[in-house]
């Protein structure tokens, strides 16, 4: 009996490749132009990825963040009544919308990049010439174009429910872009270290979640009693989703500019240490 | 050193600890020259594929150096590895993605543009009889396939020096066989080819040098020919027409008797075969088949092994206190 692989095998015709094929190392590519192209591979690989399993990457979250919209309007935003001038719908909004960008960036790096260290297909950047800035920034895009894609998703559903003027439209774009790079980082630092399935779960269920309810999404924190108001100033997430309230709507419990500061801090933070790591190949490399 | 005339591979006392605290590698030195094609064998847990690993960047090594076609890794990285191609010991693809996107990605991430990148990879996975499945997700490709698709990859880049770890473990007979003819093409284009392998048969059949690892030393390091011309005795098994009782006594040749009534007989190098005929006609024994019990390499390859840990046992502990 004759194996099916070995007759179908060969296609007669086919050429030796490596009579035909140039070596890369021929190649009088610039080292700019390289980098660029493994970057935008690795775009391709990741976008392409959220596409693929959009059941798992996009759906879950826009249809959990429509219920919120459900239940903070018709159901229970009329007997809340107002905050900050506004209806309860309007004011939890931004900081919905900006829930769904920051988790969904996160997320999607980190199960993007644990799953290629699970699986060991990270072996395949790791042994090419790429740079370690173009697979980071590669893995972040791909965090980036998650969050936002959800972010623009879902803020299309929440005009349906809500009456939202976008006071500012380029501060508001620009909150999204900025929290969503800085969670892509941060989601790639978590699935650099972490070992097992457990490690990608611990960050953003005892972390994340927590830091997000708390991060002023529900409630302005000027109605919070001390110390809890005065503690809330430590929470990144509270001025990341003030700042966007703030493009939406108008409003802010804070200064603007100190929310641009903490994101600048986190994307510099979040991109060095993890960069860092890559290039020491920490939980990559044995 | 210039390019043109470095050898393909050269590594200078490589080391390697791991975190446990396991001595995987003691000091390898080796040298592999352009166009070679080269067998690294040794016993599961030797470190060869920590050595591949090393090479490949995919592991961090504790001492020594490595020099690719001359290029120094510490000094140009990005250079060396440009020049290598790697098929690993496992299977490392991304199960969820076809194989036409993988292999036009590895291109990618050595920077060639995308239009490029696919025709290379549809060259490549035409050549591994892939193309039909180049659509298909690969975790419903066969163990075999997936190897290939492994050696596609590997080849998108037009790599100089091909390293592969055991590439036919676990495929039948005619995958093995339709491999070693692809691997032999390979090699006759120009392209170096190391390769690690526990079936002797097959670093026989295609290597030219050698190099045997224990136990993170090399112990042997020679030309496959000389390499077989060390050894001293071969063995056979025949299968008399009766089954035998105990082993025959046949003058100037150790005999032992098998559990189905066959028996094995020991030559000599340099003992011809009709010796052995017209003994056992003396002792009118019938035979009906006969047979090598093993490959001979892999009776060398035990031999070198037992030898290389005799010494080890014997050789004085660095810490003993001798006063
Ligand atoms: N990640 C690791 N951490 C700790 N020890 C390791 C690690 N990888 C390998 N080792 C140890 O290093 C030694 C060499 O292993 P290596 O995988 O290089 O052997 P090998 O020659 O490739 O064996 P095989 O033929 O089984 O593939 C072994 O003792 C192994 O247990
Ligand atoms: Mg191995």
């Amino acid at each position: 009996m004759t194996n099916p692989e070995a007759t179908e095998d060969r296609n007669p015709t086919a050429r030796n490749p490596m009579q035909t094929l140039r070596s890369v190392s021929d190649e009088q590519r610039s080292r700019l132009s390289e980098a660029w192209v493994g970057f935008a591979t690795t775009v391709r690989r990741e976008v392409h990825r959220v596409v693929r399993i959009w059941p798992q990457t996009l759906l879950p979250p826009v249809i959990s963040t429509c219920l919120y919209f459900i239940i903070f309007g018709p159901v229970l935003g009329d007997r809340i009544g107002q905050m900050q001038g506004v209806t309860y719908l309007q004011y939890v909004t931004p900081g919905l919308i900006m829930m769904a960008v920051l988790t969904n960036s996160y997320q999607n790096v980190v199960s993007s990049f644990f799953g290629a260290k699970f699986q060991h297909h990270i072996e395949e950047v790791l042994v090419s010439p790429m740079s370690s800035q173009s697979i980071l920034l590669g893995y972040a895009v791909g965090g980036v174009f998650r969050g936002l894609v959800i972010g623009a998703v879902v803020g299309l559903v929440a005009l349906l429910f809500a009456d939202l003027p976008i006071v500012h439209p380029t501060l508001t774009i620009a909150v999204a872009v900025l929290t969503s790079v800085a969670f892509a980082f941060g989601g790639f630092i978590n699935a650099m270290v972490a070992r097992n399935f457990d490690d990608i779960t611990i960050v953003p269920t005892f972390v994340l979640t927590p830091l997000t309810m708390l991060g002023g999404v529900f409630y302005s924190v000027n109605l919070l009693a001390e110390p809890w108001q005065t503690l809330s100033y430590a929470n990144p997430i509270l001025y990341m989703v003030n700042a966007f309230r703030y493009g939406i709507l108008g409003r802010s419990d804070m200064p603007i500019a100190l929310a641009f500061g903490v994101l600048t801090l986190f994307i510099v933070g979040f991109y060095t240490a993890a960069l860092w790591m890559l290039r020491r190949g920490i939980g990559i490399r044995s | 050193m210039s390019i043109s005339t470095s050898p393909a591979l050269r590594l200078r006392g490589l080391q390697k600890t791991y975190a446990n605290g396991v001595q995987a590698l003691k000091g390898i030195d080796l040298e592999v020259n352009r166009g070679e094609f080269f067998g690294l064998l040794g016993p599961n847990g030797a470190g060869k594929s920590t050595t591949i690993g090393i090479v490949t960047s995919l592991i961090n090594r504790s001492g020594g150096s490595i020099e690719v076609f001359g290029i120094n890794t510490d000094e140009d990285l990005e250079g060396a590895k440009r020049l290598i191609g790697v098929v690993p010991q496992e299977i490392n693809i991304n199960q969820f993605e076809p194989p036409l996107q993988i292999v036009a990605q590895q291109a990618g991430y050595y920077g060639i543009p995308w239009r490029e990148a696919r025709e290379r990879a549809g060259e490549c996975l035409r050549w591994m009889g892939l193309w039909d499945k180049r659509d298909t997700m690969s975790r419903s490709l066969s163990g075999g396939m997936k190897r290939r698709l492994m050696i596609a990859r590997a080849l998108v880049h037009g790599p100089r020096l091909l390293i592969l770890d055991e590439p036919t473990a676990g495929v039948d007979i005619e995958i093995r066989r339709a491999t070693w003819s692809l691997l032999k093409e390979i090699n006759e284009a120009g392209t170096t080819i190391i390769l690690t392998t526990h079936y002797l048969e097959e670093a026989e059949a295609l290597c030219k040098k050698i190099a045997i690892i224990d136990d993170g030393r090399i112990v042997k390091d020679t030309d496959t020919r000389s390499l077989l011309r060390q050894l001293v005795t071969e063995t056979f098994v025949l299968d008399p027409m009766q089954p035998l009782e105990r082993a025959p006594a046949l003058p100037d040749f150790v005999t032992r008797l098998r559990e189905d009534g066959s028996f094995e007989v020991e030559i000599e190098k340099g003992v011809g075969l009709n010796k052995l005929f017209h003994a056992l006609d003396n002792a009118h024994i019938q035979v009906s088949s006969m047979r090598n019990k093993t490959n001979r390499l892999e009776e060398l390859f035990l031999g070198l092994v037992e030898e290389s840990k005799g010494r080890a046992a014997s050789a004085p502990q660095p810490n003993e206190v001798t006063s």
